[in-house]
């Protein structure tokens, strides 16, 4: 439920800023969770791995950096939505949803299977991983579209 | 595998030299030198203006501190032959005592210790060209991210074990090039050339992926005379040492983005 009325100020950095915050959070959040989880506690994924391909190296860096920063950024934004009393929450968990089903999913194609950055998991069927892992990811998508899409009338800047 | 030798198995008269007592003082003196005349600015600005906030004198005593612990005593030496330890130096030297020498904002505290004459000159300097330069965000990223590229992949980390004086530059080159980028990335002491939160945000992202995709280049190319083992040790260290450490620069930044972009209206926090 968002109270126009209660606006300050036009906010300057978008038209959007729920589903930004919320992206940039849900990308920080899937990033976390995979290095917490899958990194450290399970020790499935490994830190480097024999076959990781130079582009793998940087697309991993750029991504750790960026997905650090965009956490931080990302709750900054909602703080910024919060004292502006501008915070949608429907509408930001769609961004959320969205940013880390777009972050899972990028990590496992193009970077788990392209650039050969690391295997989910070090067993011999690999495939039930992958297609769990992306299919999770879809889901994700899908779930923040549908929800985008329902309060993309409510958020009209 | 091939035959990785030790630094330690070099001539040992060089290495005494390198980790003897004079390159260690040589190394740590202008941080006490710094230390001394920051407490004396206290002291006599005192007088004249409010108190010197006493977390600025905490932040700047303990980056002083680490400094000289990296560079001085039972770290330095054992950095010297081990290169986890090293890495725990580079963490500490190049990237924490520069930010908590940073929050002490010296410049603010020089500023208003001077004299009015001497304080202008300072201020003319700080903001001349060579100061914009080294203070911008993408210089002092290649300065700082490139020096450490350059150190960990070419055979410098070994020379620099061999040559006294070499050792010398590359160790201030690590804490200078941290300090300027610290403040290049976020303000705290006055500064003459300000850029945007966007700009400095997204040459942040950059650079802290330059230092990751390095600790990992680390890991599966071992520095010229370290061991596989400590390499891999050493890299896994200064991945997520330096990821908790940028924490602190990240959400200073977005910390200061938020100040700067409260709206019209609302209270402080």
């Amino acid at each position: 439920m968002v109270k126009k009325t209660k606006r300050s100020k036009q906010l300057v950095y978008s038209k959007n800023p729920n589903l930004w915050s919320g992206i940039l959070f849900g990308i920080g959040v899937a990033a976390f969770l995979d290095e917490v989880i899958f990194h450290q506690l399970l020790r499935w994924h490994h830190f480097y791995d024999k076959s990781t391909t130079d582009i793998g190296l940087i697309s991993d860096g750029l991504f750790h950096a960026f997905s650090w920063f965009a956490t931080i950024g990302g709750l900054f934004l909602l703080a910024d939505l919060k004292r502006r009393g501008a915070f949608f929450l429907k509408r930001w968990w769609g961004g959320v949803l969205v940013g880390a089903g777009g972050f899972q999913l990028y990590d496992g194609t193009i970077q788990h299977k392209w650039m050969q950055l690391h295997q989910i998991r070090y067993v011999d069927n690999i495939l039930i991983y992958d297609l769990m892992w992306n299919a999770s990811a879809i889901c994700m998508i899908l779930a923040g579209f549908l929800l985008l899409k329902v309060t993309s009338k409510e958020e009209v800047a | 595998m091939s035959p990785h030798h030790s630094i330690t198995h070099g001539d040992e008269a060089t290495h005494l030299d390198i980790i003897g007592i004079l390159p260690q003082l040589g190394l740590a003196l202008p941080f006490a030198i710094v230390f001394v005349l920051y407490v004396i600015a206290i002291v006599r600005s005192n007088r004249w203006y409010k108190p010197w906030p006493r977390y600025r004198t905490v932040c700047w005593t303990i980056g002083v501190v680490l400094a000289i612990f990296s560079v001085m005593g039972p770290l330095a030496r054992l950095a010297h032959m081990n290169f986890t330890a090293h890495m725990i130096g580079h963490l500490l030297f190049g990237m924490l005592a520069p930010l908590l020498m940073a929050f002490g904002a010296p410049i603010k505290l020089m500023l208003r210790t001077l004299r009015i004459p001497t304080a202008r000159k300072v201020s003319k300097l700080l903001k001349s060209a060579p100061s914009r330069l080294l203070t911008n965000p993408i210089v002092s990223s290649i300065l700082n991210i490139g020096g450490l590229w350059l150190l960990y992949t070419t055979s410098l980390y070994f020379l620099m074990h061999e040559n006294i004086l070499l050792h010398l530059i590359v160790h201030f080159h690590v804490f200078i090039a941290g300090y300027l980028f610290t403040i290049s990335v976020i303000y705290i002491d006055p500064r003459p050339h300000r850029l945007s939160f966007w700009y400095r945000s997204i040459v942040l992202v950059f650079a802290l992926a330059g230092h990751g995709i390095l600790s990992k280049y680390i890991y599966a190319h071992p520095p010229i005379g370290v061991s596989i083992e400590q390499a891999k040790s050493g890299a896994i260290l200064m991945y997520y040492g330096g990821d908790a450490i940028d924490i602190v620069l990240i959400f200073i930044l977005c910390l200061h983005w938020f100040r700067a972009s409260r709206p019209n209206g609302l209270a402080t926090s």
